[in-house]
Parts: C-alpha cells; sequence; structure tokens
C-alpha cells in the first residue's frame, strides 16, 4: 500500500517536472516571438506618432494617430505608389522567371540524360560558394557600357536565375516524379518539354510556389545593386526609396519608419498567406543542403 | 525501334543542354565575367576620366600601407565574430527547444521565428537606428532606467559592431534556428533513448548526442554565416546614413565599404578592385579555416 501511494507520489512529481520544464519552454519561446515582432510593432508605433510623443521620456509604446500625416510627409518626398509598383514588377518578374528556369533545369538533371550531367551539377553547386558582390565594379562598368544603369531591367537581369532553385527543384523532381510515368509519355509520343508542362510542373507546383517566393523576397529585399543602379525616383525601388528618406530627413525618425513600414507591410501579409509553406521550405532546403 | 530510341536519346541531349543552359548563360555574364575582370581591373589604374594603364601591383602595394584597409579588416572581423558566434548558439538552443515534441502550435513557433528574415536590411537597420539612438532611443531609455549610463552606440567602435551585429542576430537567428531544427529531426530517437537509461541529463544529450549528429549542418551554416558576414555592407552603410565612410571615425567601416567609397565616390576602380581581391582572397582562406577547424570539434 505504502509502497503503490510512493510510487505514485514519484510519478507525480516527474510529472510536475515536466510541467515545470514545458512551462519554461513556453516562457523562452513567446520571449524569442516578442523579440521578432516587436520591431515590427515599433515601426508602426513611431510611424504613426508625432515627433514630440517619440521623443517623449518615458517614449510613447502605443500607436498615435498620425500614421496617414506621416505617409503624406513620405510622400511629399516621394510619391512612394512609384518605388512600390516598381518593387512589385521587378520582384515578380524575378520570381516567374527564376520558377521557370530552376524547374527547367532541375527536370534537365533529373530526368534527362546528356552529356556532363553530372560535371554541370557540380558546377551549379559550386557557384553558390562565389562570392558574386566581390565583382561588383566591373558588374557596374558592363552595366554601363549596356546602357542598362538606371533601368529596372539591370535589376532584373541578373536575378532571372538562381544556382539554389536548380540544386533544389532537380531534388524535388528526382523524389517528386515517377520514372513510370515519364516514361508513359514518352511512350505516347509527348516531347520533353510536354513533360515538364504537363506532368512534372503539376507534381511539384506547391514547392515550386515556394522556391518562387524565395525569389520574390529576395527581389523586393536586395539593396546593393539597386542602390548603384537606380538614380532617379521614377526607377526606385522600395529599399532605395527608404534609404533616400534616411539621408534626406536623418533625425525625422516618424518619415524614416514609415517609409520602412511601407515597405515591409506587402512581405508582411505575403508571410501571413503562406508561413506554413515557407517555413517547409526553409526546413526542406536545409536537410537536402 | 531501334531508330526511336536513338532518336528518343539525341531529343534528351538536345533538351538537357537546352534546359540547362539559361543558368550558364547568366551566371557566366553576371556573376563569373565580373569577378574574372577584377582580377584584370586590379592591376590598373582606372578611372572614369582616363583610360585603363596596367600598373602591376602597385594597387596592392598602395593597399598593404593603407590604414584604412587594416582598419576595415579589423572591424569586419569584429563585427562578423560578435554576430555569428551569438547567432549560431542561440539558434542551436531555440532549435533544441522547438524540436521538443510536446510543445504546441508547431507551425505557430516556427512561422514567428522565421518573420524577421523577411524583412529587409534597409528597414532592419532604420528600426534599430532609431531604437539605439543616442538621446531618444527605447533602449537607451532603458538604460537610464535602471541605473546605467546611456551608450552613444553609433558612435562608439565597440558599441557599433555590437548594434549591427544585434542587427544580423535578430534577422537570421531564426533561419538558422529552422535549418538546425530539421537537422534535429533525422536524428534517431534510439540515441536518446539510450542515453536517458544511461542517466544523461539533458544538456549532456544535447552536447553529446545533438551537435555531433548534426555536425555537418552546422559546418554547412558557419561556412554560409562566414561568406556573408564577412561581405558585411548594409547594415553599416545605412547606419551611417550619409555614405561609404563608415561612421563619423570610420568606427564601422567594413571592407565592403572601403570597397564601394574607392569604387563609387571616388571613382578608383583599380583600387577598389584590388579591395575585392583581398576580400576574396580573405574570404575564401577564412572559409577553409573555419570548415577545419570546426570539422575538429568533436564531442
Amino acid at each position: 500500500m505504502a509502497k503503490k501511494a510512493a510510487v505514485r507520489s514519484q510519478k507525480d512529481q516527474s510529472s510536475l517536472r515536466t510541467r515545470a520544464i514545458k512551462n519554461r519552454q513556453y516562457i523562452w519561446l513567446g520571449l524569442i516571438a516578442f523579440f521578432s515582432v516587436f520591431p515590427f510593432y515599433w515601426m508602426f508605433v513611431i510611424s504613426s506618432n508625432n515627433s514630440a510623443a517619440i521623443n517623449e521620456r518615458p517614449p510613447a509604446v502605443i500607436p498615435g494617430e498620425n500614421f496617414l500625416t506621416s505617409v503624406a510627409q513620405v510622400n511629399e518626398i516621394i510619391n512612394f505608389a512609384v518605388p512600390l509598383v516598381n518593387s512589385l514588377l521587378v520582384a515578380s518578374v524575378v520570381a516567374a522567371s527564376q520558377v521557370f528556369f530552376s524547374t527547367l533545369a532541375g527536370f534537365a538533371f533529373a530526368k534527362l540524360r546528356f552529356p556532363g550531367r553530372n560535371g554541370l551539377f557540380v558546377f551549379v553547386l559550386a557557384t553558390m560558394m562565389v562570392p558574386t558582390g566581390l565583382g561588383i565594379i566591373p558588374f557596374y562598368l558592363m552595366m554601363s557600357n549596356l546602357g542598362l544603369i538606371n533601368t529596372l531591367g539591370s535589376v532584373i537581369l541578373p536575378g532571372l536565375t538562381t544556382a539554389f532553385g536548380v540544386f533544389w527543384m532537380r531534388q524535388t523532381i528526382e523524389g517528386g516524379v515517377p520514372d513510370e510515368l515519364i516514361e508513359a509519355a514518352r511512350i505516347d509520343g509527348a516531347s520533353n518539354f510536354r513533360i515538364y508542362r504537363s506532368i512534372v510542373m503539376p507534381s511539384i507546383a506547391p514547392t515550386a510556389g515556394v522556391l518562387g517566393l524565395f525569389g520574390f523576397l529576395a527581389a523586393w529585399n536586395d539593396f546593393m545593386w539597386p542602390l548603384l543602379s537606380l538614380n532617379s525616383p521614377e526607377n526606385f525601388t522600395v529599399q532605395v526609396a527608404v534609404r533616400q528618406l534616411r539621408s534626406a530627413y536623418f533625425v525625422d525618425y516618424s518619415i524614416q519608419m514609415t517609409g520602412a513600414f511601407l515597405a515591409t507591410v506587402p512581405l508582411l501579409i505575403l508571410f501571413a498567406l503562406v508561413a506554413r509553406r515557407m517555413v517547409a521550405g526553409v526546413m526542406a532546403g536545409a536537410i537536402k543542403g | 525501334m531501334a531508330t526511336n530510341s536513338k532518336k528518343l536519346l539525341r531529343s534528351e541531349r538536345r533538351s538537357g543542354l537546352l534546359y540547362t543552359s539559361p543558368f550558364f548563360i547568366i551566371f557566366a555574364v553576371f556573376g563569373l565575367f565580373p569577378i574574372v575582370y577584377t582580377f584584370w581591373v586590379g592591376f590598373h589604374k582606372w578611372d572614369p576620366f582616363s583610360e585603363p594603364t596596367w600598373v602591376g601591383l602597385d594597387n596592392f602595394v598602395l593597399l598593404m600601407g593603407d590604414d584604412r584597409l587594416w582598419l576595415a579588416i579589423r572591424n569586419t572581423f569584429s563585427i562578423w565574430f560578435l554576430s555569428s558566434v551569438p547567432q549560431i548558439l542561440i539558434a542551436l538552443w531555440l532549435a533544441w527547444i522547438l524540436n521538443h515534441s510536446r510543445i504546441k502550435g508547431n507551425t505557430f513557433w516556427r512561422s514567428v521565428v522565421l518573420i524577421p528574415n523577411i524583412t529587409s536590411v534597409v528597414a532592419v537597420a532604420v528600426v534599430f537606428g532609431q531604437l539605439f539612438g543616442r538621446d531618444y532611443g527605447m533602449i537607451n531609455w532603458l538604460l537610464t532606467v535602471l541605473g546605467f549610463t546611456p551608450i552613444d552606440w553609433v558612435n562608439g567602435t565597440f558599441s557599433s559592431h555590437v548594434l549591427i551585429a544585434i542587427m544580423v542576430i535578430w534577422r537570421w537567428t531564426g533561419y538558422n534556428a529552422l535549418i538546425y531544427l530539421a537537422a534535429m529531426q533525422s536524428v534517431p530517437e534510439e540515441l536518446y533513448e539510450a542515453a536517458e537509461l544511461d542517466g544523461a541529463s539533458k544538456f549532456r544529450q544535447f552536447i553529446e548526442i545533438t551537435i555531433p549528429q548534426i555536425r555537418p549542418t552546422i559546418i554547412f551554416t558557419v561556412i554560409v554565416s562566414t561568406i556573408g558576414g564577412l561581405q558585411i555592407f548594409a547594415e553599416p552603410l545605412i547606419l551611417d546614413g550619409q555614405g561609404y565612410a563608415g561612421g563619423v571615425s570610420r568606427q564601422f567601416s567594413t571592407v565592403t565599404l572601403f570597397m564601394f567609397e574607392q569604387g563609387f565616390s571616388r571613382f578608383e576602380y583599380g583600387y577598389a578592385s584590388a579591395i575585392a581581391i583581398v576580400l576574396t582572397l580573405i574570404v575564401i582562406s577564412f572559409s577553409i579555416v573555419n570548415f577545419l577547424i570546426v570539422r575538429k570539434i568533436r564531442a
């Protein structure tokens, strides 16, 4: 009897302990979540308050009513709709192109037999290690010779393909599209492109979508090259526009933060819609990488 | 039948080369060519007003005696170290917590830790620049409340490095945690069960099972963060607000920023390319060193 009670109390204790551990974990995760989200919240707080409220002690920590005024102020300096449309255009074209070329090349590397296939694939992997940002000086001179400086094309062209995308799509297609399906289509007389369009793409569409999302994000957030290339306001992307607000209005944080907020909101909306897929994408890329 | 399969093979060969060629063409033009060309420009004196002239090693000799380069190298390594070590440790710890199956809302927590990564560096730098502002920043206000002296984050050398490191850590820790989490999920459960029977604590299991099991992934992230971190550019650029100097006393000038300054504000293409070559060599050798060190670390 006493023995049983002792066992039970031991059990209670250990379940108490696991509950304590669990609670601690929730606390840590809650803290991490707070730190992850706080800067976004803060962007809105600053952009919706006037300078007086921002500079008060203690500082304002809840959103004010000034947001639309701040947006109007931003628009006086740069009509922010223009960079938003430019970025949307650049990022969409880059995303679509990366999906198309990566899946096409991935299909070839996974399912077609051609000379040098393995060697070329290793080369694709090797290009991921090349610090291409360091070629920026000749890159600029080349773009300038091509007459592309200060055009959206200069920002789109280098992003049309991605080594990571080719690699990822090859892995996905290799495991995700059965060879028998392709053979059957061949016997029916389907061309390679037909196979790509009607068999490969439908079976890997979700993963290809995540790849497109990564491409969109990267193009939207790209900064170094657009900053050099785009120098008149009608061609600015959002990142260049925010940078412009910063150098023009070094001290007025509500204007800067409004710009940053406007540049970030589209991404937050996108993320809210597809967060689950993006998480899966990051983790899938990791396992194979 | 035989000719038919031959025809099929030929069509595969043609399609295979055709489908993979866009990547190689774009990479050759926009990736490889500029890098190779950099090595040519680095041995020339070249600005917008004159033709390039061959100067041999002059740019490099000049560069070796240029204090700004050494300062930029010191700053770059300091920022890299301050950002990557805590980032990797926090990411490992976070992945370990996320890996506990008992926690509810897996997808939610994973999404939340990934949010910082979708933001642009520009937005991050604007927000953190404000939070860490000298006079009206939230952080300094908190420091004052807690009885510490406020810090002039941007104008101090070490403090500006810490500030830049915090931006990098904030943006990349969750992303790395998810990568580690993916790796941790493929560690066989039996290893933990055996350790549990031996009475090993959670912490010991983490050190002696988890870390060695996911070592290839750790090596991968260390190399990626080295290649990216040593080229750090956007955060210090925006923190400065005005130009490519990296602060009033160049306290957070990095090598890439220095290259930009020489190339696009002084228009010394040759000198800037020489800086790029030096940085390339640093990145390559440091990646190798890192690889060797991390490979050595065994439980």
